[in-house]
């Protein structure tokens, strides 16, 4: 690694490794600050890899690379090694890793949450690494009793010596194991032998959670911390043009006021007086060339661009000659808004900049990114920028992003004290990095008798990779403007889809499901459209042309079955489908939805099928679409920035509603069972709702809902 | 100086009569498991309890709640042992976390005061409150678990 192979995260790594003689530690962590909330209690034990620790006191430390938002993965992670290492669960501990390359997503290149790509990226390595420790144990025990390496086997936390009924703990061998060679190759279990796996184990967060003792970003308290806001430009790309701080510095707590590169910096005794020194600033803004941008230009601007052709995401099948058997074509424009993601916790990160370290705590995604961003801006190399990773507040690809953590690193650089930076809902909402606003036209070739035979599908909107990953665009195509849209599964004799990428100039970033969010919704819409042009029932139209796609087209026909699909309703009520596979899993909803006269839609029922491959927990996968569902349902009901004069119009809870308790549906989630090699689940469930409420619409109303949200109809 | 009980404990505080209880609750006193969400009473992530009623702490001066006695999900059972917690974990309720003591608080404090709530009442008293990841569902059938597990113990 870099030549400073000298500490651990854990100081245990290196301490066991000395003190453990021939031990092999297969990785070596970058040396870091000393100071670490989350030392182990105990330096003794086993460490075959960067994910276990066996102590001599039977406790089984498994570590967690991932950020728990939510959606299970500190629970999730431990239990694929525990149950290759059959360790005994009562006695695990878990731990959250620091940012080092051993953790590192093999999917993404860097220590990142997101894709749904935690079990999906984790759990071969991850499997490995608790057969590899279980295969040392049990070699341990072997060479204990002088006894053949076959005639001995684990069980739940220890080994046993079947013909002698000998039994030595875990904890009793780990001294030993530590003296051991790391086997080069190890035997997995097969599914059939799971015995953690693909069962409902309880979360290992919840006790914490609901008792207030969980700790998120917001929650990081330190000796000599201060609060910080920051006074951002309402306009995006605006620029600080002055300010004055004298009535801000006046207020009791308010300990210093100056400009960083994002606004300016109030930092104060607490968050009360960091917001009434907020309020008291005067500032003066260049607001820059986005001061008169609105949601309308923005729309005109999509309409102009639209005429450009695009270029090509994808193009299957001949269509010289689908041209001569279309009869006749159906066309529609498809518009998506803005959205915020709106976690329940807004954006914090604390940093302490000293001299030769750095410390952050943050609720985030990124820990390689974070770490990266905290070595730019204070010039430390990153083996000495240690990141703690506390309990997000949601994070929905919001947290991926750097900029809450280079203001927090910036402020503590100049106050030279640990400082938490808040952000207030407002700060949150109007600071976003958003979900695309797309604009897409549709056009379907219908023939005499009703078949479809082309299907073109016409995207602008801006782009998130052009930003993040600019290399990735490649001949004008970011993949996730066109995920959802180009994979397209329905067999059409010819499928165009194009891409014109154009900026109005409002930030976008990654939002749960991201391009599959507004392309699943508007192809799903579009085909509904289709169907009814053509009298098909549009689960039956799906059914046929899912014909080479049978994990989707088994998802449907659950989900259609479960849902009663075809059969009675209670009066006013109609259901609506979708389907959608994305990030290694295919959901399909049905929808029952209402109408009222004046046109409020309420969502009574939804039916999620879902195959997301091997389950590694079944509860949290129902939790998942769950979610997911409610999330997508937000946005599709009511979800909208709207921009005008450059500047965000929502604000918070009041001009953004999300869905509440009072409009929650009932859910039901139906696995279909795989052995497949894992999907994802954190963001699989979002897709497929959106097209299946608006569908439901469309066929309670007779009228295609062909913008979002449809509280904007 | 102000006055006030924090889960059976007298405090007095030196601040700014206007501050807002949450931000007592969490700076000066440390309880930082009632959150911040909003600031204008819209999402229900920083209800406590003020002489046994559900009130949204970010909206709320500390100087109107001088005497009274206020109640944070750290005091709501010194154990994670109330029956709304208990039903909270049977059910699974918690996935990020960050609304659950605002939902559990919320809860709480429905069944004090209408131990058999109706769905209609559970949807009365919990819309107030937002979770962003969708356990609304959970919440739902917890309460009900709770209201059972309460009469069963009365």
């Amino acid at each position: 690694m870099d030549g400073t192979v000298t500490l651990g995260r854990r100081s245990f790594l290196k301490i066991t490794a000395a003190a453990g003689g021939g031990l092999l530690v297969g990785f070596s962590l970058p040396a870091r600050a000393a100071r670490n909330s989350a030392a182990p209690s105990d330096s003794n034990g086993f460490v075959p890899n960067a994910w276990i620790r066996v102590g001599t006191d039977d406790v089984v430390t498994l570590m967690v690379a991932s950020s728990e938002m939510g959606q299970g993965v500190m629970t999730a992670i431990p239990m694929l090694a525990a149950d290759e290492m059959d360790a005994d669960w009562s006695r695990v501990r878990i731990e959250t890793a620091p940012a080092a390359k051993e953790y590192f997503n093999p999917i993404i290149g860097q220590q990142l949450t997101g894709g749904s790509t935690t079990v999906r990226a984790f759990w071969l390595p991850v499997r490995r690494a608790g057969a590899a420790a279980r295969a040392m144990l049990i070699e341990a025990a072997a060479a204990t009793w002088g006894v053949p390496v076959g005639q001995c086997h684990s069980d739940r936390g220890a080994v046993v010596h079947q013909a002698s009924g000998r039994r030595l703990s875990y904890g009793a061998l780990a001294d030993r194991a530590a003296t051991l060679k790391v086997p080069q190759r190890v035997m997995l279990k097969k599914p059939s032998e799971f015995r953690l796996i693909g069962t409902a184990v309880a979360r290992v967060d919840t006790p914490a959670k609901i008792s207030g003792k969980a700790e998120f970003g917001q929650d990081v308290r330190l000796p000599g911390m201060l609060t910080a806001l920051v006074e951002r430009c309402p306009v995006f790309g605006g620029k600080l043009a002055g300010f004055d701080a004298a009535a801000a510095r006046a207020v009791p707590g308010v300990r210093a006021v100056f400009a960083i590169e994002s606004g300016v910096a109030v930092v104060a005794d607490g968050f009360w007086p960091a917001k009434l020194g907020r309020d008291a600033l005067r500032v003066r803004w260049d607001e820059g060339i986005n001061a008169r941008l609105s949601s309308d230009l923005i729309v005109k601007r999509f309409e102009a661009a639209a005429r450009r052709p695009g270029a090509v995401a994808r193009s299957s099948g001949n269509a010289n000659a689908v041209r001569g058997r279309v009869a006749r074509h159906l066309e529609a424009v498809y518009q998506v808004p803005f959205l915020a993601h709106a976690c329940m916790e807004p954006m914090n990160c604390t940093a302490d900049v000293r001299a030769d370290h750095c410390e952050i705590w943050v609720p985030t995604q990124a820990q390689t990114g974070a770490q990266r961003t905290a070595a730019a801006i204070t010039g430390l190399p990153a083996a000495r920028i240690a990141i703690h990773t506390t309990f997000l507040g949601g994070g929905f690809g919001r947290r991926s992003e750097q900029d809450f953590v280079a203001e927090a690193v910036q402020i503590s650089k100049q106050v030279h004290a640990p400082v938490k930076l808040l952000w207030t809902r407002e700060d949150d909402m109007r600071h976003d990095f958003y979900r695309p606003a797309t604009y897409n036209r549709l056009s379907a070739g219908i023939g005499a008798r009703g078949a479809l035979m082309s299907w073109r599908h016409h995207i602008v909107g801006p782009s998130i990779f052009e930003r993040v990953f600019p290399s990735s665009v490649r001949n004008g195509i970011d993949s996730t403007s066109v995920e959802g849209a180009a994979n397209l599964p329905y067999a059409i004799p010819e499928i165009l889809v194009t891409y014109v990428l154009d900026d109005p100039g409002v930030p976008v970033g990654f939002w749960r499901s991201v391009g599959s969010s507004q392309n699943a919704y508007v192809t799903e819409c579009f085909f509904d459209e289709v169907a009814h042009a053509t009298g098909r029932d549009p689960y039956q139209l799906r059914r046929t042309l899912l014909k080479n796609h049978p994990r989707h087209r088994a998802v449907l026909d659950l989900a259609a079955r479960a849902s009663g699909w075809g059969g009675r309703l209670p009066a006013g009520r109609q259901r609506g489908i979708a389907v959608a596979g994305s990030f290694g899993s295919y959901a399909a909803q049905v929808a029952e939805v209402s109408v009222s006269d004046h046109g409020e839609v309420q969502v009574h029922r939804v039916v999620c099928a879902v195959d997301c491959g091997m389950v590694v927990n079944p509860d949290t996968v129902v939790a998942q679409m769950e979610s997911g569902i409610v999330f997508g349902l937000s946005a599709a009901l009511a979800g909208e920035i709207t921009i005008r004069d450059g500047r965000v119009e929502q604000g918070n809870f009041d001009s953004y509603p999300v869905l509440r308790m009072d409009h929650m549906p009932d859910i039901e989630v139906h696995i279909v069972p795989s052995g497949e090699p894992p999907g994802g689940i954190g963001e699989p469930g979002t897709p497929p709702i959106a097209p299946a409420v608006a569908n439901a619409v469309f066929a309670a109303t007779g009228r295609p809902v062909r913008r979002l949200p449809i509280s904007a109809r | 100086m102000i006055r006030l009980y924090v889960n059976g404990v007298l405090h007095a505080v030196d601040v700014d009569p206007g501050t807002p209880l949450l931000w007592v609750l969490r700076d000066a006193l440390s309880l930082t498991g009632t959150k911040y969400g909003c600031g204008i009473a819209a999402c229900g992530a920083c209800t406590v309890h003020v002489d046994g009623e559900p009130l949204r702490s970010c909206v709320t001066p500390v100087a109107s709640v001088e005497g009274k006695h206020v109640i944070t999900i750290e005091g709501l059972s010194g154990d994670g042992g109330h029956a709304v917690q208990r039903a909270w974990v049977a059910e699974e309720v918690p996935q990020c976390g960050f609304c659950q003591s605002g939902q559990i608080m919320a809860a709480a404090a429905l069944l004090a005061r209408n131990p058999r709530p109706t769905d209609a009442d559970i949807d009365d008293a919990m819309a107030g409150i937002i979770c962003r990841c969708g356990t609304y569902q959970r919440i739902r059938k917890a309460i009900r678990r709770a209201a059972r597990n309460m009469a069963g113990e009365a």
